[in-house]
């Protein structure tokens, strides 16, 4: 995820909303896919423990989340009967997307059609941190060699951990990460990380401002962190003397003290979890209400081919997740992260206005008049052929940032793509002269390109599949860890 | 007590000075240049019942569970003449493990005193320094001192390991876990500044004495537990970056004359305890007093300062843009106040000279702001 101020634009929209005690709209569009039914995670974890889960609300049902608690989250077999309960939610979640599958055709004509599902699964959880706790705990669970489903829950936990790094994708989100996307608050991007502020900053309740609300949604008492730490004075106070309570009856053997005990510390989490748990939907609820941008559908589908091949590997009896990324591994994955990261961004700018100004701002895109144009203009390739390549001047006040071999685009075109080829400094700001290098069409039958006086607006195109080329594991150079010493252990997918 | 100690004692008032912990010490090189802090900290005072009395309590503190493990690993690796750790030292320091003695310096006989201790401590570790034939030895609990401001700060590292070729080791046990080679690295960043005061104090121990300082190692040895289970492993650390930051924050504490020279006459931070030590001061006074002294607010301040809500506060009403962090004030370079920023975006105030570029930067953006649909 992009930081929250990342623009002077977002900076702009802070300010205003300090001022004004009111959060402010940023993105005119919603860049992630959300499903009908996505499956909300809300866990939390003991303090000073490197995983142990203390509980967790769980669900697709505002109304009816499934809450689990492990009363001695030290104990290693509570914990078992809880990754148990969550892998039958989870797993059932997963199982129910599968049920539809439609046809894709390949690019080549030799490839005959694939199935991929028609769904997918979405994993909702407050914020970052607590995504990458469902990573740790599935990196505690995938290993383990027991006979039941939660060495599979730790591989679907951490395929879901793993895919929520990936820019774009839509399987595995935060709530946090959502909404800052959407709006800017009055306050710093540390207090935007508290759901519980985020949200009163975007819907305070009537009578207040945002500003107001979030100083009231400060105070943990009211509104206990969204997790997945909890808050020291809890522990303190209340769940330290519940859970000791548990310990003496389960030391005395007394079942009903026992019993008493455990509703106590359920009762207890509880109390931690369903104020996040209810902010997660009203969360949920703004965010449908946004619109979803164009390209959603594209990435969305990217989403459910990972699925897809997610489960075929399981259902081959493909091996789990490595605990490390071999060094080609990881280079790879780094570069598809980087290399997804600007196709989102470019996507995004195309999509929506906002993004579009911010990147202006940046200098990586551009808007402008066009002063000039040569439509008939032609080029003679180098075998030969004569090619057409109009040629436009356009005006601008951009702090543009020339890159001469970056392709770029309109969003009123998203067809034709053009290149920088002059820049010619100018009192108020600088004359770009640009060469149509895909889209145009022949001498013969020309496509229209922008005409003179037309305001236009340019961005980087989105890069195409592909990306740079690293070596096969097995020709790991020394300077990287050489071959690895086990061939079998397994790797990575790589890039779709 | 020289002219200095005075008017620190005086600006603290009545209330006995609060003693540094190596955190706390670790925690002056997160916002060195906050004076206000800086001042509360050479002063003693209390910065959590100071600010509890202008009106905002602290809710600092640990999770009880989170001690309790911490305690736990701890007594762990300690265990049986530090068993597990000498089996670990072996391994990375070549430590001989059968000439390995293990010293417990956290009792001194019936005398517990910190100053008791402290030199019972020094005496061993000079002795252990000027011993020629040295036999590794681990030193549990020792006690040190470093003068923070011309205060003595009492500080209890873990444990100290003396090698054998001769040089001593800080070992810190943190009870954070390193899942496949993975640590968080707030964490780990936390540990080795809280070890690098503990080096510091060794070293001045040793200089102090004639002794080299730098057989203290600069390298630093974090045992922590490895993956989901209580195994323990080693790790390196060379805490020479937070070495160098830790001196300099203390030289400034040393200088802390030039501060107290801005500081109008009278100025004091003292709570006026009752006999039960309850405060007594007036809370506006308090208030008026803290804002005598110019602060440099950060959102991350909450995480290693008592007043860090006071001074929040103190940025809103100022309509400061440190409210919102390092990010958006990096972005505004040289631009203090959210209605500076708004009156150069819209045009409505010229800018200055150095104003002129993020003034024409703003404009822009504004520009394309008023655009969007």
């Amino acid at each position: 995820m992009q930081p929250a101020v990342s623009s002077l634009l977002v900076a702009l929209e802070k300010l205003h909303a300090a001022r004004s005690g009111h959060a402010r709209p940023l993105r005119r569009k919603r860049h992630h896919h959300l499903v009908d039914e996505p499956l909300v995670i809300v866990p939390l974890k003991l303090a000073g423990e490197a995983a142990a889960p203390l509980g967790c609300a769980v669900g697709t049902d505002p109304d009816d989340p499934l809450l689990l608690t492990v009363p001695q989250p030290r104990n290693r077999d509570l914990q078992h009967a809880f990754f148990l309960e969550l892998a039958r939610v989870v797993l059932d979640y997963i199982a129910a997307r599968q049920t539809e599958t439609e046809e894709v055709l390949s690019h080549r004509r030799d490839e005959p059609p694939r199935l991929r599902y028609a769904d997918a699964p979405q994993i909702l959880t407050p914020n970052r941190p607590a995504l990458e706790y469902l990573g740790l705990l599935g990196r505690l669970t995938r290993f383990q060699e027991t006979e039941d489903e939660v060495p599979l829950l730790g591989r679907w936990l951490t395929f879901f951990a793993d895919r929520a790094e990936y820019p774009g994708s839509s399987l595995a989100l935060a709530m946090t990460d959502l909404l800052t996307a959407q709006w800017a608050t009055g306050q710093s991007e540390l207090e935007d990380a508290n759901l519980a502020m985020l949200l009163a900053w975007i819907c305070p309740p009537e009578g207040m401002t945002g500003a107001q609300a979030a100083r009231a949604a400060e105070d943990p008492l009211d509104f206990p962190p969204a997790g997945p730490a909890t808050d020291p004075e809890f522990d303190n106070l209340v769940l330290q003397p519940a859970v000791h309570g548990y310990d003496r009856a389960a030391a005395a053997g007394d079942r009903v003290a026992l019993a008493r005990a455990e509703a106590k510390i359920r009762e207890a989490v509880a109390s931690q979890l369903m104020p996040t748990w209810r902010l997660m939907w009203k969360g949920l609820e703004r965010l449908r209400a946004l619109p979803e941008a164009p390209h959603c559908e594209q990435r969305w589908a990217a989403d459910r081919d990972r699925f897809t091949g997610h489960v075929d590997h399981i259902a081959e009896g493909g091996p789990p997740q490595p605990r490390h990324d071999h060094a080609v591994a990881a280079a790879a994955r780094l570069a598809t992260l980087e290399r997804a990261q600007g196709r989102f961004e470019a996507e995004q700018a195309l999509d929506d206005p906002f993004v579009l100004a911010e990147l202006r701002t940046l200098g990586e895109a551009f808007g402008g008049t066009v002063v000039d144009r040569e439509p008939d203009r032609t080029e003679v390739s180098p075998k030969g052929r004569v090619l057409l390549r109009p040629r436009l001047t356009v005006r601008t006040e951009d702090p543009v940032r020339i890159e001469h071999d970056q392709t770029y685009v309109s969003p009123e075109r998203p067809r034709q793509t053009a290149r920088i080829r002059q820049v010619v400094d100018d009192d108020s700001g600088c004359l770009l002269v640009l060469d149509v290098i895909s889209g145009m069409g022949t001498p013969k039958r020309p496509a229209p390109i922008p005409e003179l006086g037309e305001t236009v607006c340019y961005t980087r195109a989105p890069a195409q599949f592909g990306g740079q080329e690293f070596p096969a594991p097995e020709e790991t150079p020394w300077t990287h860890g050489g071959p690895p010493a086990d061939l079998d252990e397994p790797h990575r997918e790589p890039d779709q | 007590m020289n002219e200095l100690d005075t008017r620190l004692a005086a600006l603290r008032g009545g209330t006995p000075p609060v003693n540094f912990s190596a955190r706390a010490i670790a925690g002056l090189t997160a916002n060195p240049g906050c004076a206000r802090r800086a001042l509360l900290d050479a002063s003693g005072a209390d910065k959590g019942l100071i600010s509890a009395r202008v009106g905002f309590p602290v809710r600092f503190g640990q999770s009880t569970f989170a001690l309790a493990r911490g305690r736990a690993f701890e007594e762990q690796i300690k265990a049986n003449g530090a068993a597990q750790l000498l089996a670990l030292l072996r391994e990375r320091l070549g430590l001989a493990i059968e000439e390995a003695s293990y010293l417990t310096l956290e009792d001194v006989g019936e005398h517990t005193g910190r100053e008791v201790r402290a030199a019972h401590t020094a005496n061993l570790l000079l002795r252990a320094a000027r011993d020629p034939d040295d036999a590794g030895t681990l030193f549990d609990h020792p006690m040190l001192r470093l003068t923070v401001a011309g205060h003595t700060a009492y500080l209890e590292p873990d444990l100290v390991a003396f090698k054998v070729g001769g040089r001593f080791h800080v070992v810190e046990i943190k009870s954070f876990a390193v899942i496949d080679g993975q640590v968080d690295s707030e964490q780990v960043t936390a540990a080795a500044r809280q070890a690098a005061v503990y080096v510091l104090a060794l070293r001045e121990l040793l200089a102090d004495h004639d002794l080299d300082p730098e057989i203290v190692s600069h390298e630093v040895l974090l045992v922590t537990p490895a993956n989901f289970a209580n195994t323990p492993v080693v790790s390196v650390l060379d805490v020479r970056k937070q070495l160098a930051a830790i001196r300099r924050v203390l030289a400034r504490m040393s200088h802390i004359e030039t501060l107290l020279e801005d500081l109008p006459e009278g100025v004091t931070f003292d709570l006026a305890p009752d006999a039960e030590g309850n405060p007594t001061r007036d809370p506006a006074e308090l208030s008026a007093a803290l804002h005598q002294v110019p602060a440099r607010y950060r959102p991350g301040c909450r995480a290693h300062c008592e007043l860090a809500a006071f001074c929040r506060e103190e940025a809103r009403r100022d309509d400061s843009l440190d409210v919102f962090g390092p990010a958006l004030s990096g972005l505004l370079g040289g631009v203090d106040t959210v209605s500076a920023a708004l009156s150069l975006a819209d045009g409505s105030r010229r800018p200055a000279e150095e104003e002129a570029d993020i003034a024409r930067a703003l404009r822009h953006a504004e520009s394309l702001r008023c655009s969007l649909p």
